[in-house]
């Protein structure tokens, strides 16, 4: 028996065709959900689409190990650009959201350029991110012609599947779910190409993979833009969901904190990390804010207390904590 | 705009400046030890308001005076925070502090809706109508008082960091922590006194500003964005950077409000954030 090598053990890595068959019969079970269970339908939007965020902080934080404390910076650049193009513009807001990728995937190889290049890491990069996000927080805040700190207000059209409006929320609900699966297969495949590996190589020593002839600065700009474009076709449609944005609401510290807090307790760099950290942490979250409506915060009590036990006791997530429990019944 | 106005703002800008300093140093005294960022320092900082204004409530101190009790409270806070949940984790790679500073922040801070309502408060002294005037600047009494404050306990500090063993301690370990401990310095205690120094730092400033400044559970994001500014400015690490970082900060946001709204006042400090985390991360006084 040899021991298994890094190598082998990303080569072997495939799905039986038992767990196709299961994944096929959970997906049909998930489509069924809104008719079967109508009163969850939010809480399950709200659980997909902070986990398809969660994912895309997952490729630059979890895979590539640059962790960044502004996500909400484009996450609200998707939710302004689409809003703005379709009230000052008429675009519809499917023309939108891609208008919204791309303009999250430029503004993020833009901060990437900035600080790859310099080769900022660790706090650092932390930190400009959260202040990129703070600048554009300000910005919407102080100018009118954006909206200003009363936000923005899309005007309700009744049922428009051409201006992505709808009367109920299933068809939010379907477009959640496949945002969600869809980064979910995007970044399981990536974990066995090239590319997955080149950024598991610059978090795990970025000195190191540069010697090895790995393209860093590429690597990273690769991860930032899926990363961003991500974030920012959820900020669309998340905007279209609620038919209302603000400042706050978007570019928010809060709103990065609960982007990036549902990886980093489900487990960062893993696939299924973000979703079970959505999975736990959403429907608390909305829970406890329906038991305490006048006191909106207190949920995040319990994001604080979770996260402090969390990385106490279960450094590699919830996930780590899953594997660990999987590893002790196949052995004992 | 005339050269009053200006020089009124700049005066302003210099006096809260003072503040930011001295939120900063605690910071930047906390990053230089453990090599952390203590992105609850801004919930320590509330916590200091929320001392100081509990105690003018119920036992009618004065909040000036109240700083004597809030500096040995958050100390000890500081110092269990250290003791309980960093050091732990101190050998664990760097982003698991940081998460984990990001946690307390969120607990203490939601802890303080839960308990105290998400509601602003005032502290009503006399002191905040006493204003100077020099000529046609006028200095309002408790806006120099937190000045002095920050300026006297900054001060302080440096005196102790430069003229006693503990400071000496302190520096050792910030710089070398190998050859520190090679010469008998306990680097465990140095570690929770550090960040018990560093959160009285907050929570005096905190304190400082309750005359002035409303008290609610997320005001420490204000002050603590604005600080992690000044730190790097200064360069992390360096007191001398964060105490004059502070003051330049301090200036800039009030030329920011003199050209741009409200809500724009500091994007100024946060362009001079980017520009010195991407041109000169080391900062002015940084090594």
């Amino acid at each position: 028996m040899s021991q298994p090598t890094l190598a082998t053990s990303y080569l072997k890595r495939g799905l039986s065709r038992q767990t196709w068959i299961i994944i096929g019969i959970v997906l049909v079970l998930l489509h069924l959900l809104p008719r079967a269970i109508p009163q969850i339908v939010h809480i399950v939007i709200m659980i997909y689409l902070f986990a398809t965020m969660g994912q895309a902080w997952n490729v630059l934080g979890g895979y590539t190990g640059q962790f960044s404390f502004g996500h909400s910076l484009f996450f609200g650049l998707g939710a302004y650009v689409s809003t703005l193009l379709y009230l000052k513009l008429g675009i519809t807001p499917w023309i939108g959201i891609l208008i919204s990728c791309l303009s999250g995937i430029a503004l993020g190889l833009f901060i990437g350029a900035l600080s790859f290049r310099y080769g900022l890491k660790g706090p650092f990069f932390a930190l400009i991110m959260l202040a990129f996000a703070e600048i554009f927080h300000m910005i919407t805040m102080g100018w009118n012609a954006v909206g200003g700190s009363p936000g923005l207000l899309i005007p309700l059209k009744g049922n428009a599947p051409h201006l992505m409006q709808f009367t109920s929320k299933q068809p939010f609900y379907y477009m959640a779910l496949w945002m969600m699966v869809g980064s979910l297969y995007l970044v399981w495949r990536l974990e066995k190409t090239r590319t997955g590996l080149y950024f598991l190589s610059v978090r795990e020593d970025h000195d190191a993979a540069e010697a090895l002839g790995v393209d860093t600065f590429k690597v990273q700009m690769i991860a930032m833009a899926i990363s961003a474009g991500l974030t920012a076709m959820i900020g669309t449609i998340y905007a279209q969901y609620l038919l209302f944005i603000d400042p706050d609401s978007t570019f928010g510290i809060l709103n990065s904190v609960e982007i990036m807090v549902r990886p980093i307790i489900g487990g960062p760099g893993t696939v299924l990390g973000p979703l079970l950290g959505s999975v736990v942490l959403t429907p608390l979250a909305e829970i406890t804010r329906l038991a305490f409506q006048s006191y909106s915060g207190v949920y995040l009590m319990w994001y604080g207390m979770i996260l402090v036990i969390v990385i106490m006791f279960l450094p590699h997530g919830l996930m780590g904590m899953i594997r660990q429990i999987i590893d002790k019944y196949r052995k004992g | 705009m005339n050269l009053n106005f200006v020089l009124q703002s700049l005066l302003n800008g210099l006096l809260i400046g003072g503040v930011y300093s001295l939120i900063a140093i605690g910071l930047t005294l906390i990053f230089g030890v453990m090599k952390v960022i203590n992105f609850a320092h801004g919930a320590v900082m509330m916590l200091g308001m929320y001392c100081t204004y509990w105690l003018f409530v119920f036992l009618k101190v004065n909040p000036y005076l109240s700083i004597l009790l809030v500096i040995p409270i958050l100390f000890i806070i500081g110092a269990a925070f250290q003791k309980f949940l960093i050091n732990p984790i101190i050998k664990a790679p760097g982003h698991n502090q940081l998460f984990l500073t990001l946690g307390v922040s969120l607990f203490l801070q939601n802890m303080a809706v839960f308990l105290w309502s998400p509601d602003y408060r005032v502290l009503k002294t006399h002191y905040a109508n006493i204003t100077y005037y020099i000529g046609d600047i006028s200095i309002s009494l408790s806006h120099l008082l937190a000045f002095g404050l920050a300026v006297l306990f900054a001060s302080i500090l440096y005196v102790i960091l430069t003229r006693t063993d503990l400071g000496r301690a302190i520096r050792a370990a910030s710089e070398e922590p190998q050859g520190a401990m090679l010469m008998g310095i306990n680097i465990k205690r140095i570690y929770w006194i550090s960040f018990g120094i560093g959160s009285a730092c907050a929570g005096v400033s905190g304190a400082a500003i309750t005359t002035f400044f409303p008290i609610y559970p997320y005001v420490g994001d204000i002050f603590v964005l604005t600080a992690y500014v000044v730190v790097v400015l200064g360069g992390l690490g360096s007191v001398l950077g964060a105490f004059v970082g502070g003051l330049i900060i301090g200036v800039a946001d009030s030329i920011g409000a003199m050209f741009l709204p409200g809500a724009m006042k500091s994007i100024l400090s946060f362009i001079i954030f980017i520009l010195i985390l991407l041109f000169k991360p080391t900062g002015l006084f940084g090594r």
